[in-house]
This record gives C-alpha cells, sequence and structure tokens, in this order.
C-alpha cells in the first residue's frame, strides 16, 4: 500500500523535524510570540 | 437531506464546537481583554486557530510557521513543519473539516438562509491556486525576506490578510480592551473589509475561505493524497449515481476521485451513497456505515 508507506514516511520525517525544532529552540520563539497580544493579527500593526 | 445525513450532519457540527470550545477556554480572557500566557503556548493546535484569540489555548501552526520564519534566528522551522507532516500526513484535510474554528464559523454562516446559493463558482479552478500564492508569498517568502535593518520580519498573512484573527482575536480584543481601542487605524479597517467579505461570501459559497484563500489548507491539500485518513470506493457495489456528488457541497466527483485535495472529508458524500460504496479508512481500519440508519 503505497499510500500507506509514503504517510508512514512523512510521519517518520516530521517526527525528526520535530525534535529537531524542539533542539534548536524554536518552541521557545513559538511560545514567546504567542503569549503577548499579535498586534498584527488583530489589525493593529 | 435525509434522515442519517441530518444526523451526521448534526453530529459534525457538535464535535466542531466542541473542539473549538475545549482548545480555545481559556474564558477569562474574553471577559478581561486578555490572552492565555500558559506552556501550551508553545503548542501547534492543527486548525487555523490565531493564538491572541482570548480563549487559545495553544498556537495557530500558520501563525507560528511565520514567526520563526521572520525570526533573525532561524532562515527555516523544523518545529512548524514537522508537526504538519506528522498533522497532515495522519488526517490530510479531515482538519479543515473537523477542527478548525473557522471552518466552524463558515459552516454556521452557510446555513443562513438566502435566495440562492452559489455551488459552482466561474474560476474555480483557477482561483483555488490562490491559496498557494498565499502560502507562498505571504506566509513563507515575504517574512523570511522582507526584514528589518536587525533581520527581523513580519508574519505578513496574519498582518494583511488572516480574518480568522480578525474575528477570534480582533474583534474580542478590541471590544473588550480600551488601550487597543485607542490605537486602532486603517489596518484594523482593512481587515475587517476582507473578513466582512469573507462573511457575506459564505453565506452565498459554502467555505470560500477554505477553497480559495487558506494556506494551512494549502498544506494538507498537498499532503491529503497520501494521508492515512481516507476515503475507498467500492467500484463493484458503485452505479455512479451521482449522489455523492450532490450532496458535495464543495461540488466534488468524488465517485470519480474519493480522496480529491480539495475534499475536507465532511462525510456528507459517505452518508449520502444508496449502495454504501464510500467507506472511511483509517490506516487498516475501516468502518463500513458511520451512522446507523
Amino acid at each position: 500500500m503505497k499510500g500507506k508507506n509514503a504517510a508512514l514516511l512523512l510521519m517518520g520525517a516530521g517526527a525528526v523535524f520535530l525534535v529537531a525544532g524542539l533542539m534548536r529552540g524554536e518552541a521557545q520563539v513559538v511560545f514567546v510570540k504567542a503569549v503577548y497580544i499579535c498586534l498584527e493579527c488583530i489589525g493593529i500593526g | 437531506m435525509g434522515k442519517p445525513a441530518r444526523r451526521g450532519s448534526r453530529f459534525r457540527l457538535l464535535f466542531q464546537a466542541s473542539y473549538v470550545a475545549l482548545t480555545n477556554g481559556y474564558w477569562l480572557g474574553f471577559a478581561n481583554g486578555t490572552i492565555y500566557t500558559g506552556a501550551a503556548k508553545a503548542v501547534c493546535v492543527p486548525g487555523l486557530n490565531c493564538y491572541s484569540c482570548p480563549g487559545a489555548l495553544a498556537s495557530c501552526p500558520i501563525g507560528a510557521l511565520q514567526n520563526v520564519l521572520a525570526s533573525r534566528d532561524f532562515q527555516f522551522t523544523f518545529y512548524v513543519a514537522g508537526f504538519l507532516m506528522i498533522t497532515g500526513a495522519i488526517f490530510g484535510r479531515f482538519v479543515c473539516g473537523w477542527l478548525c474554528p473557522f471552518g466552524l464559523a463558515q459552516d454556521l454562516l452557510f446555513k443562513i438562509p438566502f435566495l440562492r446559493k452559489i455551488r459552482k463558482v466561474r474560476g474555480d479552478r483557477i482561483l483555488k491556486y490562490m491559496k498557494f500564492v498565499m502560502l507562498g508569498l505571504f506566509v513563507i517568502i515575504l517574512p523570511m525576506f522582507v526584514v528589518d535593518i536587525v533581520g527581523q520580519g513580519s508574519p505578513w498573512f496574519c498582518e494583511w490578510v488572516c480574518p480568522a484573527g480578525t474575528l477570534m482575536a480582533g474583534w474580542p480584543l478590541v471590544a473588550a480592551n480600551a488601550s487597543l481601542q485607542a490605537v486602532v487605524g486603517w489596518l484594523y479597517l482593512w481587515k475587517n473589509a476582507i473578513l466582512i467579505a469573507v462573511i457575506f461570501l459564505s453565506i452565498l459559497i459554502y467555505r470560500p475561505f477554505c477553497r480559495y484563500l487558506c494556506p494551512l489548507g494549502a498544506v494538507y491539500e498537498m499532503i491529503q493524497p497520501i494521508s492515512l485518513y481516507r476515503y475507498t470506493l467500492d467500484k463493484a457495489a458503485c452505479t455512479d449515481c451521482g449522489a455523492c456528488q450532490k450532496a458535495c457541497k464543495l461540488d466534488i466527483a468524488v465517485h470519480k476521485t474519493p480522496n480529491s485535495p480539495d475534499c475536507i472529508r465532511c462525510g456528507d458524500c459517505v452518508r449520502a451513497c444508496p449502495e454504501h460504496a464510500l467507506k472511511i479508512e483509517f490506516a487498516k481500519i475501516k468502518r463500513k456505515k458511520i451512522w446507523k440508519k
């Protein structure tokens, strides 16, 4: 089943990416931006 | 719409509403005009859920993607890309149909009666590529390359386009926060104009934002052909009656392409098939009927 194998491969690659991102500290960037009111999001800029 | 179809549609609506309430459960934020600041904000949710929504307990993947790309410290985001790869590989556009707050808003708007609903949109085949322009240009290229003197970019899609941000964050925060009311300007008006246009179009057309503008939908659309959550068609049972296409509010010929990238997996076609030829398959687990007649 090609589709299933491709999905599993993508999930595996995604997991590697996710861990790599966590180790590089990207989650901290996401957190810092998300805990302040995003003026761009609400249209103040 | 028959009884099982109505029951299925109500179940999906209830599921969507419960999910949105659960992931936007910081009710204090709506009262005070503030946002949640807990550790869960480092995690993304699968749908387009603005992290500045007063109730939001986690982050929007499109906002997070832009912010890491716009950061002067990173040129690529493994964290958000990995999250989208995993979510897309498991669910595909099931996320759009079941787990997206702005999708729910559009579903509710489409229920408003209007003289004539538009089923086939002129230029649909070209317009649907707009979401890839949004993804490529506003979410990736502009935040990465248009930077200030210290190398910091900005989230262009959030700033100039995203109507979900205006609805979920702009309206409640500006309504409840006097200091924000004092600084709204022409950009707020521009974003409101986009939101009002999307609201009006959502009454006429089923899910116009998902069809033509959503960059998150574009990501899941690319992955959907291989995702584990999929539909299978029993060709021996299918009589090509077209009941599935007639039931599909996106006008997809499901009997020809059961795993169309445009399909948001609402399940209307599965319930409408008189021969039960369409089935939901999740990896190797199959269910013959979703709702009993």
